[in-house]
């Protein structure tokens, strides 16, 4: 920030009439005086302003960050060293590292993994495919373009609660409609709870419900950004549509497609709502055989149906570091990606 | 805990947001003017579910009895999401009702640890401990006699079943026929599935899940998951393996429906009269009659359970950090008295736990009409009376949750061996009670 250029020549007026040189502008001294005084009180007021209001204007964000983000985290972090019970949550004693070093022989630990794991592939890869595809034909120029585009967009707008009952009941075993769907082509009822992959098939078909639309739009809006002459050159050369597709518009969206997987897999690994409301209300299980239990779900029947805060926290602990390595693979990709381009 | 759940899926998302609600109330109304006569008391309660309370019109009757009270509720769909809060409230002493309701599920835990933060309702003016049944005052009362927690309602069960189906398979319909069927022991009823489902009408099964089953018949002994010194025993209990080995017999002969009670599935079953009998305590006769609707009408009645058993019911305590605690037990007393009760009963079909209720004419000569004009009043006091004190522990309902969702249901839904299910569920159970 350039110095103001009123600031900083004030410095003799500090000592008026001190025994200085002599000056010959002894006129107007006195008002000169009284004005340069003002003038430097609102220089420094100034620079406090210029200095200090833009951390005032992030302020907010850093509060309730610190309120609702880093504290919890840090208390989380704090607890999970701790045998911590809901019945008497101040109430701690020091265990170490035990919470972590338990869960490398927790069956229930590592059973939720794989499934968060395999659900969040189900769910990510043909919903990032498919929400591609959505967002190519919706960039042609089309009759009620803002009618598609707002449609592919309700899925996300929809409560996961709402959407996912009305999916408990499309799965049903007995009076579904997805069953019905099946019988009539032959195929026999399908328990889709009760099944390992049926059922992790049905969650991740809420997530790609719900996720591609919204995923859609975001790479519509990278394609869109695209220069037009890409294209014209392309198929000056006697690219087909598909080739432009594979060589112009995927290329160019790289970045847009490397965050789309970034917060796909963060949703992934925090998958909670859907399949805690998949069984129907009964509880946090994830299914009879815990076929459905994600990460987040085992970390919730810990916390708030066991009542081991402590258990729970080295739990969610654990999603972090996990996720602290996703990123760290993507930024590797990120960075391949780059210096190939 | 399971009439909690009857509140379907789209009810947790409510349940998860309400997690953030309390009750606010304007500074005005709140404050206890104690000289002059325009001071209202504001008394908050905290509950689950449609707790039935202010669904059963005791509120306003209480706010015209008492003028300057007035009473506000604040509901949390399921206990599920209820309860950890209250656990969180209690400790921070912030964020409480006046007064909150306990499941009986929670009530040991409850008493157990959370009882410095209670009012000793036992000393409450206007309570009585004869008119409560003995083991339900007993279950929230500590070892040193405080007891925290009024009792208001229980769960005695009855059998009910289709009348429709029971002709069709070729059983006797009549209620006190049908009861004695399988009196007096549970493996007659066992003995009366295998006899419909020889000649079971198409596409229907005798009872909706094996987990009902099980429930039933540990609801009826005095030792269940812990014994008098407090102790987990269920893996040698013998109430529970005899309860385990009945119900996996019931999904190992395929005489259920494979349900699992209070999700859309069983509801549906029910709307489409899928299976013949379900164990029922006074609490689920609603829940029946509002999936079983219009089509099942005339269709249902209800027989007495082959031996006296309990599922459910629900308690009041009064938190020591309240601004109103006198004036809130009042109410907890208030509300808790056979009176009360058995207008609670009237309303919404939850039984008294005041046996002081059952003689009032209110409970005695109740019938229910949708099942047949059961007289509900009589079958559910009789297996009220002689339900056994049961011992209940802290954590009774992991416990329970585990043995039904993770053990049966794997015997009943995907067709485990009973050993395979009871492996699972004490697997699981191991780490759920492992801090």
């Amino acid at each position: 920030m350039p110095e103001p250029a009123h600031g900083r020549p004030a410095a003799h007026i500090e000592h008026p009439g001190g025994p200085g040189p002599a000056v010959d502008d002894t006129a107007p001294g006195g008002t000169d005086a009284a004005t340069q005084r003002r003038r430097a009180r609102r220089s420094r007021r100034y620079r406090r302003d210029v200095r200090w209001s833009p951390y005032a204007f992030i302020a907010p964000f850093f509060v309730f960050f610190l309120a609702f983000g880093l504290f919890p985290l840090l208390y989380t972090g704090w607890a999970s060293l701790h045998r911590v019970e809901l019945t008497a949550p101040t109430d701690m004693e020091w265990v170490g590292l035990r919470n972590f070093s338990r869960l490398l022989e927790d069956e229930f630990f590592w059973n939720a993994l794989r499934n968060t794991v395999t659900i969040g592939l189900m769910s990510t890869v043909p919903q990032l495919l498919m929400a591609l595809g959505i967002a190519h034909l919706l960039n042609y120029r089309l009759r009620g373009s803002m009618f598609f585009r707002v449609a592919a967009l309700t899925p996300y707008a929809t409560s996961v609660a709402a959407a996912t009952l009305v999916f408990v009941l499309l799965f049903g075993r007995d009076y579904g409609m997805v069953n019905w769907a099946l019988g009539l082509v032959g195929i026999g009822d399908i328990d889709w709870q009760n099944g390992h992959w049926t059922s992790q098939l049905a969650v991740s078909t809420i997530v790609i419900w719900r996720w591609t639309g919204y995923n859609a739009l975001i790479y519509l809006a990278a394609m869109q950004a695209v220069p037009k002459d890409l294209y014209e050159s392309a198929a000056l050369d006697g690219a087909s549509p598909w080739q432009q597709f594979i060589h112009v518009t995927v290329p160019s969206l790289r970045h847009t497609i490397l965050f789309t997987c970034v917060v796909s897999t963060i949703g992934a690994t925090q998958l909670f709502g859907e399949p805690l409301l998949f069984s129907g209300g009964a509880g946090a299980t994830g299914g009879a055989d815990h076929q459905f239990q994600t990460l987040g779900l085992y970390m919730y029947e810990q916390g708030w149906v066991n009542l081991h805060l402590g258990r729970a926290s080295a739990i969610a602990w654990a999603m972090f570091l996990i996720l602290l390595v996703v990123g760290a693979v993507n930024w590797v990709v990120a960075r391949r990606l780059s210096k190939s381009a | 805990m399971r009439r909690t759940a009857i509140l379907a899926v789209v009810a947790l998302g409510a349940g998860l947001l309400a997690g953030c609600a309390k009750d606010s109330e304007e500074p005005g109304d709140s404050a206890y003017d104690g000289g002059g006569g325009k001071g209202m008391t504001t008394i908050t309660v905290g509950v689950f579910g449609a707790f039935g309370l202010k669904e059963a019109g005791l509120y306003e009757e209480y706010m015209k009895l008492h003028p300057d009270i007035r009473i506000k509720q604040t509901s949390i769909q399921r206990n599920e999401n209820y309860y950890p809060q209250l656990l969180t409230h209690l400790s921070t002493g912030s964020g409480l009702a006046d007064i909150q309701a306990v499941e009986v599920n929670n009530i040991a835990e409850v008493t157990a640890t959370q009882a410095d933060r209670l009012v000793d309702l036992g000393r409450t003016e206007g309570v009585s401990k004869d008119s409560f049944l003995d083991w339900k005052w007993a279950q929230a009362t500590t070892k040193d006699g405080k007891t925290v927690g009024l009792g208001t309602d229980i769960g005695p069960q009855g059998i009910c079943y289709r009348k429709d189906l029971f002709e069709k398979a070729g059983l006797p319909t009549d209620r006190e026929e049908v009861g004695r069927l399988w009196a007096g022991d549970w493996s007659k009823y066992l003995e009366t599935g295998r006899k419909y489902k020889a000649r079971a009408p198409e596409g229907t099964s005798f009872v909706d899940s094996a987990s009902g089953v099980m429930a039933a018949v540990t609801g009826g002994n005095e030792k269940r998951f812990y014994d008098e010194n407090g102790e987990i025993v269920y893996k040698t209990s013998p109430a529970v393996k005899q309860a385990w080995d009945l119900a996996a017999e019931f999904a190992t002969e395929k005489l259920t429906a494979r349900l699992q009670q209070f999700t859309p599935s069983w509801d549906q079953a029910m709307s489409n009269g899928a299976f013949a009998t379900v164990s029922c305590p006074a609490w689920m006769l609603g829940h029946i009659q509002d999936k079983a609707g219009a089509a099942g009408k005339g269709k249902w009645d209800v027989a007495a359970a082959p031996r006296p058993s309990n599922w459910g019911g629900s308690f009041l305590v009064v938190p020591r950090t309240g601004d109103n605690t006198a004036e809130a037990a009042k109410l907890a007393a208030w509300l808790t008295a056979p009176a009360q009760q058995a207008k609670l009963f009237t309303e919404r079909g939850s039984f008294p736990s005041a046996q002081a209720a059952y003689p009032l004419p209110a409970v005695a000569d109740a019938e229910h009409p949708y099942f047949g004009n059961a007289p509900i009043g009589k079958i559910f006091s009789r297996a009220a009376q002689d339900v056994p004190v049961q011992i209940v522990g802290p954590k009774d309902l992991i416990i329970a949750q585990n043995l039904a969702d993770i053990g049966m249901l794997q015997v009943d839904q995907k067709g485990r061996s009973p050993e395979e299910g009871w492996d699972a569920a004490v697997r699981a159970i191991d780490n759920a009670l492992d801090e």
